[in-house]
């Protein structure tokens, strides 16, 4: 168990530091995707409600630390999508690609949707068309992209620290 | 056996207890303004070391795509050109505030203190935001090189933001570009004051905001250079903000609110200088604590205690 963690921490360490250094640089007219969403709704997927809420609490703790600007909201925001998709697990199936797809999309758009309502609506900021076409919606396509290039590796990834514990098939652990 | 101890736990306790723990620190922090305390300092020593790594890989890596030629002794040259010529902006922003303080016979306040006496500090920029919304960043470095929060940060052309928290080694940087961000500005050559907001939907066309702009006799125009006002309690005065874009009649009719295109490229932006010496504020306490004795001493001359005032005012 213990070794597994470390090793799902440090995961969620080098996805950090990619999405605020590389995935910045690779961004389309101001917009990256977000790899910290789709590591948080993938391992909560492939791995059940507490292997998500682990990764979604270091993820948001870590932007919480570095990035936040009201401590802990990111932290509850990324346990609760971690959480959330968690659920799914009992239809989780390796060979599938279109399912975790949608999974992940919708997690992102519902996170755009939260961020948009908690930090700008409530300040007063009503043009949510603009907010969904210019923020929201071109981070979504983008994060797409990013699940086809990242879940077969997330997949692989989460089986080997799942052996590093001996501890059987993926399904055992919700 | 102690794994199956631990699963026993439903998630669902799990969770309730991490959003109640949540909940709370976001209320210590709105109340205390706590920002994570011991924890800055943990994963700052986590994270800084690898992301300036990885930062001065992908610049090399970046700089060689850029250019094919640009040995490293040229780089060094062009980046001391480069830092010269930043200093010559900001002096020469300087001389052009002072000229204009002149002009108005504003050298009383003495605002013709230059940046050059300020103490800064260089530092990199080795972070951005992780998601789309706000634009802040993190440099390396932090409360061991006497970075503060609240400190002004300014780059080459004009300023970039200010620090809203810090960590051993790091520090975030809030930008004036960011949909939260608000500062206290004036119109250089009329010296009139306004507000300077970020503003995410604006920044989509490269502007941010200008609002409460008092500019009864219409002289404010496109162009017109915007610094920070000597009203501001966190700005150092006169730091160069941007250029006026356009400005129009708020329905009011009494303020004008507009757009201005910032001095600073947001985008490309890699190294700034933070101003570490902070505004210096009135103690409101201190003040009305001083203020009593020393009336009492100046009541026998009047006119000495006319100039006090007018200095304490300054």
């Amino acid at each position: 168990m213990i070794r597994k963690r470390t090793g799902m921490l440090i995961t969620v360490i080098f996805c950090f530091i990619l999405q605020n250094t590389i995935l910045k640089y690779l961004s389309f007219g101001l917009i990256s995707p977000n790899l910290l969403l789709v590591l948080t709704a993938s391992i909560g997927f492939i791995g059940g409600r507490k292997e998500g809420m682990f990764i979604g609490f270091f993820c948001g703790l870590f932007t919480d630390v570095f990035y936040g600007q009201l401590f802990g909201y990111y932290t509850l925001l990324y346990t609760l999508i971690g959480y959330a998709n968690g659920f799914f697990h009992a239809v989780f199936y390796d060979m599938d690609i279109k399912q975790p797809m949608i999974l992940i999309a919708v997690s992102d758009l519902v996170y755009g949707l939260i961020q948009y309502f908690f930090q700008f609506l409530l300040r007063g900021k009503f043009d949510f068309q603009f907010y969904f076409i210019n923020i929201i919606l071109p981070e979504f396509l983008y994060t797409i992209v990013l699940i086809l290039l990242f879940y077969r590796g997330i997949i692989k990834l989460y089986e080997r620290l799942d052996k590093l514990d001996n501890t059987g098939s993926v399904d055992e652990i919700v | 056996m102690r794994r199956r101890k631990k699963n026993s736990i439903p998630s669902k306790y799990i969770l309730t207890g991490i959003a109640a723990v949540c909940v709370g620190m976001m209320l210590l922090s709105y109340v205390s303004g706590f920002q994570g305390g011991v924890l800055n300092t943990v994963s700052g020593y986590l994270f800084v070391p690898i992301q300036k790594g990885i930062n001065y890989v992908g610049w090399y890596l970046s700089d060689r795509t850029d250019n094919l030629q640009d040995l490293r002794d040229v780089m060094a040259e062009r980046d001391a050109l480069q830092e010269q010529v930043d200093q010559l902006t900001i002096e020469n922003g300087q001389l052009m505030q002072d000229k204009y303080e002149l002009e108005d016979l504003r050298e009383l306040y003495e605002l013709d203190r230059s940046y050059s006496d300020y103490s800064k500090v260089a530092a990199k920029v080795i972070g951005k935001d992780s998601g789309n919304w706000f634009h802040s960043f993190i440099i390396d470095k932090g409360t061991n090189d006497g970075i503060q929060v609240d400190m002004n940060v300014i780059s080459g052309s004009g300023l970039v933001g200010i620090v809203t928290k810090t960590g051993a080694d790091w520090a975030q940087v809030r930008a004036i570009i960011d949909d939260t961000s608000n500062v206290s500005a004036m119109i250089l050559t009329t010296a009139d004051n306004c507000m300077v907001s970020g503003d995410l939907q604006l920044m989509s066309e490269g502007v941010i905001a200008i609002s409460q702009l008092k500019d009864s006799d219409d002289e404010v125009t496109s162009g017109a250079k915007v610094v920070t006002s000597q009203v501001s309690d966190k700005y150092h005065a006169g730091l160069l903000i941007g250029y006026v874009q356009e400005v129009h009649m708020d329905a009011n009719n009494l303020t004008k609110s507009g757009t201005l295109t910032p001095a600073v490229d947001f985008e490309h932006l890699r190294s700034v200088l933070v101003i570490t010496d902070e505004k210096r504020q009135i103690d409101t306490n201190a003040v009305s604590d001083d203020i009593e004795p020393e009336e009492d001493t100046n009541t026998d001359d009047p006119a000495t205690d006319t100039t006090d005032t007018t200095e304490d005012n300054q």
